[in-house]
């Protein structure tokens, strides 16, 4: 035993073990959001059966209210600062990001918290029962299943950990935190229960491979800089005379898993099936919340942690970016499916969002910030009304019988055909402001591979332009199917949300330069 | 026994112990047995009852809530064994034994709300 010595216990606390600072005020939306969610379970443990609907709604209602409080809190005060030792990042983009998530955690949760459009709601209360057997059956005609709700807060606590997460530990907690409730949330539809469990089944194995890798990635990082702190890494990479291949090869690794959360491609293959199969206001709340999560994380990640290696990763992810780009606005010219055409499109807004990601300014940073809140408005709004067109099995997600919609409810087909035209960034629409500031900001830094993706960027939007017109062409101009699905009456909650969701769409198309100019202001990391 | 591996050279003395006494053993078993082998012998033991069916057994699927609260509460075992060797040492005190109670309580969360739903009956 030379030269090799093992501490005693004794010896482990001679060490001053102290605490870190925690500044519980920059941590209260997370910390709001978590008590609220373990409350929500005692609710569903404890309250009678029709009361739970109401108190469970209102109580995720007022968390997500007191949480966005909390956030406009701290962004007034100012906050710059790491806490929780270096764990956790309260820095511009992170209120930002926590404040916008908030607000569609907020809408979002209107759709989810919807119950006059099926009786009872449209969640079932247990994901994961034998599709077929008697007591799923059971479950599906019993009402009121309210587990819906703390998952969504859960998840929502987690992604705002997720956008604030420092160093790479705290970041996969924070990931986990959010993912697991979205794989079961995406089981619990009422109806189609097969391909609900299938499409959890599926998000829940490829997550898990996803997540493996980015734990993997980390272990070499850490064995790269020696920490797992981003600013730590960061330094490393500076001063390393070290061979830098543990760094890329764990970044790369790190990089799968938050590439696949934000479905680029080659990571995507997922988001159709999912997107299809989970209960569409989960949906919504998977396309808005999720990808404003996800890219938040991966902005850090990369401006923070990765800046210096910024030449050498830009060629790696700005494929990937074109590839997203193509593949995404290709593959959605072939859907039949609305719910599978979003999905692609999703993909494709992926790609732009890299764009504006990859260019490496605090333009690029305030652009794809923008990006994700517009496009986030747009997309629950987009999903509200698909919950709306009906028939006797629930939602007709079938695009042809959509055809001549526009005939039976003119004010729902033109406020579908006004989130396609978005979509499609036509201008006076979010989707131009935000499409505009993201390539934008590319051209801006007047390098090759950002000016590339730019082009790339340009020719995928006029792909993608044709799906969604389609849609609308098909809406006005198409005879109606023989049994043409109903538009159901929305209830309040779906009205407001589908109002919210437009009016921010018209609001950041015509008048953007407040939700810019914010961004503008927030781009700013701290290390 | 010095050097860097010469802790490691009782263990492997030990093993080399194991399989020698396994060895010796069974030899000594073969050696020592009659050997008369019979088709009835031949067939699976199965506690002395003839194996019918097939060997495609399948679980039943209530147990998973059973794995799975194991596991959670194995999981929650590992964090409070070293908590419970040091709660009560310099620096840690009060903030410690709140903090485990939150996680406990989280966790304790969980198993509430399984027992509510009637999870934990077998019927």
């Amino acid at each position: 035993m030379n030269g090799f010595t093992i501490a005693t216990p004794a010896q482990v606390l001679a060490i001053d073990v102290r605490l870190p600072d925690l500044d519980y005020a920059a941590m209260a939306p997370m910390l709001v959001l978590f008590g609220a969610a373990c409350l929500g379970v005692l609710v569903d443990a404890f309250a009678p059966r029709q009361s739970r609907h109401t108190i469970q709604f209102a109580l995720s209602f007022i968390a997500l209210t007191v949480a966005l409080l909390a956030v406009i809190r701290e962004a007034r005060v100012g906050s710059r600062e790491l806490t929780a030792d270096v764990a956790l990042a309260i820095d511009g983009p992170t209120l930002f990001l926590q404040g916008t998530l908030a607000v569609l955690g907020i809408v979002a949760l209107l759709l989810v918290g919807e119950r006059a459009l099926e009786k009872g709601g449209p969640f079932v209360s247990q994901a994961a029962i034998p599709v077929g057997s008697e007591a799923d059956r059971r479950q599906a005609r019993e009402e009121g299943a309210t587990e819906v709700f703390p998952l969504t807060l859960f998840a929502l606590s987690g992604m705002m950990l997720f956008v604030a997460a420092n160093d790479l530990l705290t970041m996969f907690v924070a990931l986990e935190v959010f993912s697991l409730p979205l794989y079961l949330l995406c089981a619990l539809a009422r109806r189609r229960r097969l391909v609900s469990q299938e499409a959890a089944l599926k998000y829940f194995l490829l997550g898990a491979f996803a997540s493996a890798f980015f734990i993997f990635g980390m272990a070499l990082l850490y064995g790269f800089a020696g920490t797992v702190s981003f600013g730590g890494i960061h330094d490393a990479a500076l001063l390393a005379t070290t061979s830098p291949l543990l760094l890329f090869t764990g970044l790369a690794m790190v990089a799968v898993g938050l590439l696949f959360k934000i479905a680029a491609v080659p990571f995507h293959v997922w988001t159709p099936d999912v997107y299809q199969g989970a209960p569409t206001s989960v949906t919504a709340f998977m396309a808005a919340c999720t990808k404003v999560a996800a890219f938040g994380g991966l902005l850090r990640v990369l401006y923070v942690a990765f800046d210096r290696a910024r030449w050498d990763i830009e060629p790696v992810i700005g494929t990937i970016a074109i590839l997203t780009m193509l593949v995404g606005a290709i593959l959605a010219v072939t859907q039949t499916d609305i719910k599978r055409l979003l999905a692609y499109s999703s993909i494709a807004n992926a790609g732009y969002l890299l764009v504006g990601a990859l260019a490496f300014s605090k333009e690029g940073l305030s652009s794809a910030m923008f990006y994700l809140a517009a496009y986030g408005f747009t997309v629950i709004a987009a999903f509200a009304v698909i919950t709306l067109v009906r028939d006797d099995d629930g939602e007709a997600t079938h695009l042809s019988r959509w055809a001549g919609l526009g005939r039976e409810a003119p004010l729902v087909a033109g406020v579908f055909t006004f989130l396609m035209l978005a979509f499609a960034g036509i201008p006076l629409t979010s989707g131009f402001t935000s499409k505009f500031a993201v390539f934008g900001a590319a051209l801006g830094v007047g390098e090759a591979w950002p000016v590339a993706l730019v082009i790339v960027g340009v020719v995928t939007s006029m792909i993608l332009a044709f799906p969604y017109l389609r849609v609308v062409v098909m809406m006005w101009l198409s005879e109606p199917a023989e049994q043409s699905p109903t538009v159901a009456i929305p209830g309040a909650f779906t009205s407001a949300a589908l109002m919210v969701g437009v009016l921010a769409t018209l609001l950041l198309g015509v008048f953007p330069s407040p939700v810019l100019d914010l961004a503008d202001r927030a781009a700013e990391f701290i290390r | 026994m010095g050097g860097y591996l010469g802790s490691y050279a009782t263990l492997g003395l030990l093993l080399a112990v194991g399989v020698l006494f396994f060895l010796v053993a069974m030899t000594a078993n073969r050696l020592l047995r009659t050997n008369r082998p019979s088709a009835a012998k031949s067939t699976t033991y199965e506690c002395g009852l003839d194996p019918v069916g097939g060997d495609w057994a399948q679980a039943q699927i209530r147990y998973y809530v059973y794995a799975y609260l194991y596991v959670l509460f194995a999981v929650e075992a590992v964090f409070l064994f070293p908590w419970a060797v040091i709660f009560d040492d310099p620096g840690f005190g009060m903030t410690a034994v709140v903090e485990m109670g939150i996680f406990v309580g989280v966790l304790a969360l969980g198993l509430l709300y399984a027992w509510r739903k009637r999870v934990l009956q077998w019927t």
